[in-house]
């Protein structure tokens, strides 16, 4: 599967594709809406209670949920707002946080420029979405001009 | 409205950040200090994160932001107490806070701005 694909695919089935990909090792699922800055705090809240639960280390738990407030605020900042589902994994192994969010906003065209380092196009530092990757396990992102975009990130129990 | 309070011992100004912030009140603190150091004629500012379990690119930003404006208004800011978990994640997330003090706990950081307490 690609870590970054810009797919000519219908943004109804890059979510449904997204949505189902830890459909076999899913506990539990909530859907946190995300449209103003108190949403992202909310949201902050609440992965902060679910890397507790499965026990995370505390600098993973700080890494996972910074990555959830990066990617929140992409979603409200350049997606127009949208919604994060939030799920506890649980694989017969080990246990983990997925994130999945999805907005309704204008996408990305050039996904590996997006991807890199420094690069934005809101005034921002350009940390968000190639930062929010180094501080998960799995990242997936997806995305088609016009319609949206979704990213599903994993964090699992060392 | 929201705010963090800033607190003035001398010409020095002393934030202690206990919630988790939103944006727009990090964006409202960054204002407040830059004025406070233009009312009250502050030499240096001290803000102590230590409660903080985040620090993400925004707030990472607007410390960097509130040190640069501060440098040109004259004063001097520090910056105390970050967890170490945050530090690791801020360097892994990529931001570096280039040209920001920083100090283990309150008394360094004030030793950083030449103040000593006994």
């Amino acid at each position: 599967m690609y870590a970054a694909s810009a797919t000519t695919e219908p943004m109804q089935l890059i979510e449904t594709r997204l949505r189902e990909r830890y459909r076999n090792v899913r506990k539990d699922s909530m859907i946190v809406r995300l449209h103003t800055d108190e949403d992202v705090v909310h949201l902050r809240k609440h992965v902060r209670e679910r890397a507790v639960a499965i026990k995370l280390s505390l600098v993973d738990q700080t890494k996972l949920v910074t990555a959830a407030s990066e990617l929140a605020r992409n979603t409200i900042k350049y997606g127009n707002g949208g919604e994060v589902q939030l799920e506890q994994l649980d694989d017969g192994i080990r246990e983990g946080v997925a994130l999945l969010f999805v907005d309704g906003g204008p996408g990305i065209a050039d996904l590996d420029l997006a991807l890199t380092d420094g690069f934005t196009s809101g005034g921002g530092l350009g940390l968000g979405l190639s930062g929010s990757r180094r501080l998960v396990d799995e990242f997936e992102i997806d995305t088609r001009v016009g319609e949206g975009m979704a990213v599903s990130v994993a964090k699992w129990k060392r | 409205m929201e705010r963090i309070p800033i607190l003035r011992m001398g010409d020095l100004l002393l934030v202690t950040i206990q919630v988790d912030m939103h944006d727009r009140l990090a964006m409202t603190l960054q204002d407040d200090l830059t004025q406070r150091i233009v009312d009250d004629g502050a030499k240096g500012v001290l803000i102590d994160i230590s409660a903080l379990d985040l620090v993400d690119s925004f707030i990472g930003r607007m410390i960097s932001n509130t040190a640069a404006m501060a440098a040109i208004l004259d004063a001097r800011t520090v910056v105390v107490g970050m967890q170490p978990a945050v530090a690791i994640t801020l360097v892994e997330l990529g931001l570096n806070l280039v040209g920001v003090k920083t100090a283990l706990n309150v008394e360094r950081g004030m030793a950083l701005l030449g103040k000593s307490f006994r």
